[in-house]
């Protein structure tokens, strides 16, 4: 029950915060429980984890796996909220802190839950405790952002409900089948009703496809992640889409039990080539550092779901990249957030040269820049390899081929904004731009998260390697 | 007698469905969804499996948030904004109803073509017919009460295929999914009150300004 | 007993008791609005007045206008022999004979705007334009709801669709039957030019329709008009009493008294409408009309749905 903790204890917190303003003890409160988080996580790693039978709450492989991510991206984003509001007020006032505690208790019961219905609830209190968030700056074009972020992910969410619904139709069938139990229905899933679960699945891709980003139901994503502020837009980036992600998988997990692979992949692949092909062309020629970003994360929304599509080690790939993913994005919004905060605005062509002004986080965006168009040594090349691989080795070689080829589009159009931002000479708002101090904290969060991107791709520790593989075979694909 | 009891309530939910679609009045929208709100909740007691106390709870439950609560707090919406009327939506309320019209061939349509377990329940039609008026009405309207009153549309639909297709799920999600709608129709309308905060108008063709530069 | 002699007497009893209806929604109309109104049988009054007066041509007109009233009458008859009067079977049916329902009435509306343009006045012209734009949208209605009614009893003319077969399947579809009536009600309203589509009442520009296109009538020509309205109205109510209280198994006498009531009712149901509601503005008329046909498309749907 020390799994129910990772839910309840942040959701108190929430609480707490919401009565307490003391704009410190808030602080403190959030980094507090930022770390409980990851430090009951972390133990969770000791010990294989295997969920109680017939509990809604427990954790399996794929589900730690997520957790992690959620927890370490949490933690970095929360050590750089501490400093970051020490210095700026966010004219939203006491809801902020509130809203990050409630984000975290969500996520962690998306992560926990082997009851799809409460991966459901999860989810949906995911989106709603990020609106007031994206609206933080209480300005015109964050209201449009919000606005377009509430229509378009609740009516995903409403069809994401639906899935589920038609999934507990297709297991009526299944008398001794405790309905929309994870683990019943992939044991029992030759029991369940294909017809009924093959519309479920294409609901549940639309509905969760629309929380991830996919396209053609991205278009809130560009608005979202630009206008909210930088530590958001890494929650945004780093774990609500893993979460989504998450949704899609449980519904391949069960998809992949029943037998129904041949339906299930070509949706994927689809899904996925179109994300890196809009993506793809909206990231050449555009203007705003933050909308780039968010656009390179329907690149990688789009990579994770063709891994899952390809299958063989394409999936081990799909896990793998959605834990680099998650965290080179926490990564590269804050540190991008830094520089955004020091030049006053997000337009590239405003901020040449910053490596004058801030040379620690032009750094780190520029190694960020290396890491998420998976150039080696960084741990996205391991995944984003094992993908493409994963094409080839079953035997779908446009794939594989359009992918590489999208990549190396991406690959242009981000290093000529962000090389740009960090070279070049100076423009007359960024040599104006006073050096944000480069606070310890601003940093160290970045860095931090960018380090075990590096790590990760030098060197895998063994349990996490057994966690994939075994996270791998339950989706249909096996480990290199 | 229970079975034509619920098809007459089926079909007055495509009825409401139809009434939102072509009238103009903001208040008569809002007062029929919640007429539609208070159907789903009848319906909800009859649809589930046994009648017992969970049943009660969740029609009750039902009740009070779709065609009470959640009507409440958008009339107190339109009164802060102070508007009475949508203008003009972006297909013109004759295409709108003629959308309609089409929509309830294709629902139909597709129930025809559904597995045999659901063939003659009609549930399942009519849950899709309002899905997608709800999604026209969101994608077609103007002002974003009525975007919203779309949205709380297409999630009665929704819930109309949990009634049919999800009996045995338990108390506890239904609470869930209600508790949920609540309060993402609560965090619109507070959206909203900025937006006629801010712009003295709740005309979504103010927010069309974020765009690829 | 059945058989052409039944149909000719409902076709009387239709023909007498017409002009009543309209006596009748009036007085509705006006006990509703808390005023005394003309007595119910006012219209016969009228009629037999204006039958004893002479008539007075414009130089404009031409031979269709004078034949105008006479054709329009006649074609309300022709339409009034294909619809099973007496509750079980037409004068006249044959596969199909809806569609000539249909077109006989849509004959007589033919001659009346021809009459209207032929006096070469432009406000006549304008409700004759008003009159040929609704007319457009009824007609979809209509074949809707006779659509429904097909499918529903797989017959294809009005004497099985609204006798013995319908009666076989009232109680089974009455949810779509009763829609299909509500269609046909909110139908009629329009094609018989009663609010909220037109104001039998007004002579203001705004907002007439029929009215208008009476206007240069005089004498028994004017008679025949009013008549045939009033006639349009009843026998299109007669459809209506039909679907609601199916006759086919009543004898003859219970059947003629059926219709005289049920028309009674259609007229208070109008006058109560006509008291309830304004005349509403001609941009608004297509989604009246376009919700009534919705209407008629759901019972349509339904019927097919459940059939299938």
């Amino acid at each position: 029950m020390i799994d129910l903790l990772l839910i309840a204890v942040p959701i108190v917190a929430a609480g707490l915060a919401y009565v307490i303003r003391a704009r410190g003890w808030n602080s403190a409160l959030l980094l507090g429980v930022a770390i409980f988080h990851s430090a009951i996580v972390l133990r969770r790693w000791t010990y294989a984890p295997v969920p109680a039978d017939g509990s809604w709450i427990g954790l399996d492989d794929l589900g730690l796996i997520v957790l992690s991510v959620n927890s370490a991206v949490f933690l970095c984003v929360a050590v750089y909220a501490a400093a970051f509001l020490r210095v700026h007020t966010p004219r939203g006032g006491r809801g902020f802190i509130p809203c990050l505690l409630a984000f975290l208790g969500a996520t962690s019961l998306v992560a926990l839950s082997q009851h799809l219905a409460l991966l459901w609830v999860g989810l949906e209190a995911t989106t709603l405790s990020l609106a007031p968030l994206i609206y933080s700056r209480r300005d015109r074009p964050s209201l449009e952002a919000v606005w377009k972020y509430l229509v378009l992910s609740s009516v995903g969410i409403a069809f994401a409900l639906l899935a589920v619904f038609l999934l507990a139709n297709a297991q009526a069938a299944d008398a001794g089948a405790r309905p929309l139990l994870l683990s019943d229905l992939t044991t029992r899933a030759a029991h369940l009703d294909t017809w009924w679960l093959r519309a479920a699945y294409v609901f549940a891709l639309a509905g969760f496809g629309t929380k991830m980003g996919l396209a053609p139901l991205h278009t809130w994503k560009p608005d979202a992640y630009g206008q909210a502020p930088s530590l958001v837009g890494g929650l945004l980036a780093g774990t609500l889409t893993t979460c989504a992600f998450l949704g899609v998988a449980r519904f391949t997990q069960i998809a992949t039990a029943a037998g129904l692979e041949s339906f299930v992949r070509p949706l994927l692949i689809a899904a996925g080539l179109l994300s890196l092909v809009i993506a793809a062309a909206f990231i050449i020629g555009q203007s705003d550092v933050k909308r780039m970003l968010a656009y390179s994360s329907v690149e990688h929304m789009g990579l994770l779901v063709i891994g899952l599509g390809v299958g063989g080690i394409g999936v081990y790939g799909s896990v793998l990249h959605m834990i680099n993913n998650g965290l080179i994005k926490g990564a590269l919004f804050l540190a991008v957030g830094n520089l955004v905060l020091a030049a006053g605005t997000a337009v590239a062509a405003d901020m040449r040269g910053m490596r004058a002004v801030c040379p620690i986080s032009a750094l780190l965006v520029l190694a960020g820049l290396f890491a998420i168009t998976g150039s080696p040594p960084f741990g996205l090349f391991l995944s984003e390899f094992s993908i493409i691989d994963g094409a080839l080795q079953q035997h779908h070689p446009w794939v594989a081929a359009v992918t590489v080829l999208m990549l190396a589009v991406i690959f242009v159009g981000l290093s000529r904004m962000i090389i740009g931002i960090v070279y070049g000479t100076p423009s007359t708002i960024s040599a104006e731009a006073a050096p944000e101090r480069e606070h310890r904290a601003l940093i160290i969060a970045p860095t931090l998260l960018t380090a075990v991107v590096l790590l990760f791709g030098l060197y895998l520790p063994p349990s996490l390697q057994s966690a994939l593989a075994r996270a791998a075979a339950a989706l249909g694909g096996h480990s290199p | 007698m229970i079975q034509s009891a619920a098809h007459l309530l089926l079909l007055l939910v495509v009825l409401t469905d139809f009434a939102v679609l072509g009238t103009s009045r903001l208040s008569a929208c809002i007062r029929w969804i919640a007429f539609q709100g208070a159907l789903l909740g009848v319906l909800s007691f009859f649809g589930g499996g046994e009648l017992g106390w969970n049943a009660i709870l969740v029609a009750a439950g039902t009740i009070i948030v779709k065609a009470i609560a959640l009507p409440a707090f958008l009339r107190w919406a339109i009164r802060e904004a102070s508007i009475r009327r949508e203008v003009e939506p972006l297909i013109g309320y004759l295409a709108s109803i003629l959308l309609g019209g089409a929509a309830l061939a294709v629902a139909f349509g597709l129930a025809a073509s559904m597995p045999p377990s659901v063939r003659d329940a009609l549930e399942v039609p009519v849950a899709l017919v309002t899905v997608i008026i709800g999604m026209i009405v969101l994608m077609t309207r103007v002002k974003a009460i009525t975007q919203v009153i779309g949205y709380l549309m297409l999630e009665n639909g929704v819930y109309l295929f949990g009634i049919r297709l999800a009996r045995h799920v338990p108390f506890l999600i239904e609470a869930g999914v209600l508790l949920d709608v609540f309060v993402g129709v609560f965090i619109m309308g507070i959206v909203v009150f900025h937006i006629n905060r801010e712009f003295d108008s709740i005309s979504s063709a103010n927010l069309s300004e974020l765009r690829e530069s | 007993m059945t058989g052409p002699g039944s149909a000719l007497a409902g076709l009387v009893v239709l023909a007498i008791v017409a002009p009543a209806v309209l006596g009748v929604a009036g007085r509705t109309k006006a006990f509703l609005t808390r005023r005394r109104g003309a007595p119910v049988l006012q219209l016969y009054i009228d009629l037999a007045k204006a039958m004893r007066r002479g008539i007075v041509l414009s130089n404009t007109t031409t031979l269709v206008f004078r034949a105008a009233p006479i054709v329009v009458l006649a074609a309300l008859l022709m339409a009034a022999t294909v619809v099973p009067l007496d509750g079980r079977s037409a004068l006249i049916g044959f596969p199909g004979d809806v569609v000539a329902f249909a077109y006989a009435l849509g004959l007589g509306r033919l001659l009346l705007v021809l009459a209207a343009l032929d006096t070469g006045s432009s406000f006549e012209g304008m409700g004759a334009s008003r009159e040929v734009t609704v007319a457009a949208f009824v007609e979809l209605g209509l074949f809707l709801a006779f659509g429904t009614l097909a499918v529903l009893t797989k017959q294809l003319s009005l004497s099985g669709m609204l006798g013995a077969p319908l009666a076989a399947s009232w109680r089974a579809a009455s949810p779509a039957i009763v829609m299909t009536a509500v269609s046909l009600f909110a139908l009629m309203l329009a094609e018989c030019a009663r609010a909220p589509v037109d104001d039998p009442a007004t002579h203001l520009e705004l907002t007439m329709i029929h009215e208008v296109m009476v206007l240069d009538h005089s004498g028994p020509d004017l008679a025949l008009m009013h008549y045939a309205s009033a006639l349009e109205l009843s026998l299109v109510g007669a459809l209506i009493v039909d679907l609601i209280v199916p006759r086919a198994h009543v004898p003859l006498g219970g059947s003629l008294a059926i219709l005289a009531a049920g028309l009674v009712a259609v007229g208070i149901a109008v006058g109560a409408v006509e008291a309830s509601v304004a005349r509403m503005r001609m941009p608004k008329i297509p989604l009246y009309l376009a919700g009534a046909s919705s209407l008629g498309l759901f019972s349509l749907v339904l019927v097919l749905w459940s059939g299938a």
